[in-house]
């Protein structure tokens, strides 16, 4: 395997401690957001200023780790210029890469900072490798989020086509992954992801203990209702449970997160580059937890590929961390396409 | 005193929350509006926590059967009165508060195993659990929060707070 350039983990953090969290376990880099709707992680209290990004940089960069820096949502005619503002900030501070996901803003990045390394977000929703190379022509994208829609077949074709990078979602919590254009929580709560930054924003959300169990209201829709024994998830509307046909039960889709820990041997076999752990707006201690084990877990199939299996103690330690009931390996392997 | 580096998984016996809840509720939340009005513009900055002003917060112990009703304002934290529903309660455990206060436990995962609940404003708990998070504190230790440590690292804060004239 050695023959082969080295898989890059890529680990989320919402706050300085988290970063320094990070590096310390492993990360090979780190992403992190300004403190606004420029990133689909918006927020009170989380993500970065000037300060903590100089600070930031200067941890990783000490320790010859990277910062990438998400300015992942999409700009509207009247606010342009906060987003084209935040390229500026982001280069000048020095960050490795922007992840981007709008044109305009693409284009702008490509023309005022050449030498600025681009990564095209999941949140561009780029599945084909006609459309991510037409994003390498225009704006010399160099690395690719995919959304997490492809079967693991579909992403190696992907790879197979492109000079661009390829990195995918790893760990972390799952949504119906209409990624850059779901408009659940914009029909409910009058903010969406891609324009706000906030899918199901806490001033929209509610927790109840009645006695039927422990209610979720998304401004005023009761979503969910949990008995005392289910394990709870994160209070959106793709993932409430609603009445249908007299059946009540998760319509859209079940709280699940993603674990491809498994599939890491041909991960790397299919020659993605990097993977992704979500969760910028967890604690510290889930950045350190997670990295820990996919840190050994990198390692350990770097080393010997043929006999890498998960240790039952690293699915542990994540199942504890994870949002719902189980988790899944999602599209990266199923017999359909 | 020599704490385990992990926090065991326990739950205080019943007769603390049966008597818990017939003791004085004042005496606690003193100590803990002592620590938090100490923090205060060192540890803990003012200028996140604005959304909390004029908000009532009360953090419930429910092994332990007490109920914490302070305030924030511009003069700092204060009990807090009276039969007004808090603006925002949080529920858990001993173990799973002391937990997430040495950074042991994350409080999404707390919350998705139901042993972390928050009622009343969503968005003023996620402001204070994120200003938590971000502040960098030397590492905390459970060995570090026996009293004798805790005491004589409060007196280290508190004689740099001194001499910097704060």
């Amino acid at each position: 395997m050695s023959s082969l350039a080295p898989l890059e983990l890529v680990c989320p953090a919402g706050t300085l401690p988290a970063l320094k969290a990070a590096v310390d376990h492993g990360a090979d880099c780190v992403y992190l957001g300004f403190r606004d709707e420029t990133n689909a992680r918006n927020f009170n209290g989380l993500n970065f200023d000037d300060a903590a990004l100089a600070e930031g940089l200067r941890y990783a960069h000490a320790r010859g780790r990277k910062v990438f820096l998400a300015l992942n949502t999409f700009p509207q005619a009247d606010n342009w210029q906060r987003w084209t503002g935040a390229v500026d900030r982001a280069a000048k501070a020095g960050v490795d890469a922007l992840i981007l996901a709008d044109l305009g803003l693409l284009d702008y990045a490509r023309r005022n900072h050449p030498r600025l390394r681009l990564h095209l977000s999941v949140q561009g929703s780029a599945t084909s490798y006609e459309a991510i190379n037409f994003y390498r022509e225009r704006f010399a994208i160099q690395r690719a989020v995919l959304p997490r829609v492809l079967s693991l077949a579909q992403v190696a074709e992907v790879i197979a086509h492109t000079d661009v990078e390829i990195e995918v979602f790893g760990f972390g919590g799952l949504c119906v992954m209409v990624e850059g254009r779901c408009s659940l929580s914009a029909f409910t709560t009058g903010t969406s992801p891609n324009c706000n930054g906030a899918c199901s924003p806490a001033k929209s959300v509610r927790w109840e203990q009645t006695a039927q169990g422990m209610e979720t209201r998304l401004n005023g829709v009761l979503i969910d209702r949990y008995a005392d024994s289910e394990r709870a998830g994160y209070p959106t509307l793709c993932k409430g449970r609603f009445t249908v046909d007299e059946a009540t039960y998760y319509a859209i889709e079940e709280p699940t997160s993603l674990n491809t820990l498994e599939l890491l041997p041909q991960m790397v076999e299919i020659g993605i580059r990097a993977i992704k752990i979500e969760g910028r707006q967890r604690s510290p201690i889930y950045v350190a937890q997670v990295t820990k084990v996919w840190r050994a877990a990198i390692d350990a199939c770097r080393r010997d590929p043929a006999h890498f299996s998960p240790q039952p103690n690293w699915m542990a330690e994540l199942n504890k961390v994870s949002e719902g009931q189980s988790h899944t390996l999602g599209a990266y392997y199923r017999p359909w396409k | 005193m020599k704490l385990p580096t992990q926090l065991p998984n326990f739950t205080l016996p019943e007769f603390f929350a049966r008597f818990g809840q017939r003791l004085p509720q004042l005496p606690p939340t003193l100590a803990l509006i002592t620590a938090l009005n100490l923090a205060l513009g060192r540890l803990l900055p003012r200028e996140p926590l604005e959304p909390l002003l004029g908000k009532r917060l009360a953090i419930r112990v429910s092994d332990a059967g007490l109920t914490l009703r302070f305030a924030y304002g511009e003069r700092g934290f204060r009990p807090s009165f009276g039969s007004v529903a808090a603006d925002l309660t949080i529920t858990a455990r001993t173990r799973d508060f002391l937990a997430l206060l040495a950074r042991e436990e994350d409080a999404d995962t707390l919350f998705f195993n139901r042993r972390l609940q928050m009622q009343g404003e969503t968005e003023l708990g996620l402001l204070v659990k994120n200003t938590l998070d971000a502040i960098e504190l030397p590492h905390v230790t459970l060995n570090s929060l026996a009293p004798a440590q805790a005491l004589q690292h409060l007196r280290r804060i508190l004689s740099g707070a001194r001499n910097s004239g704060a």
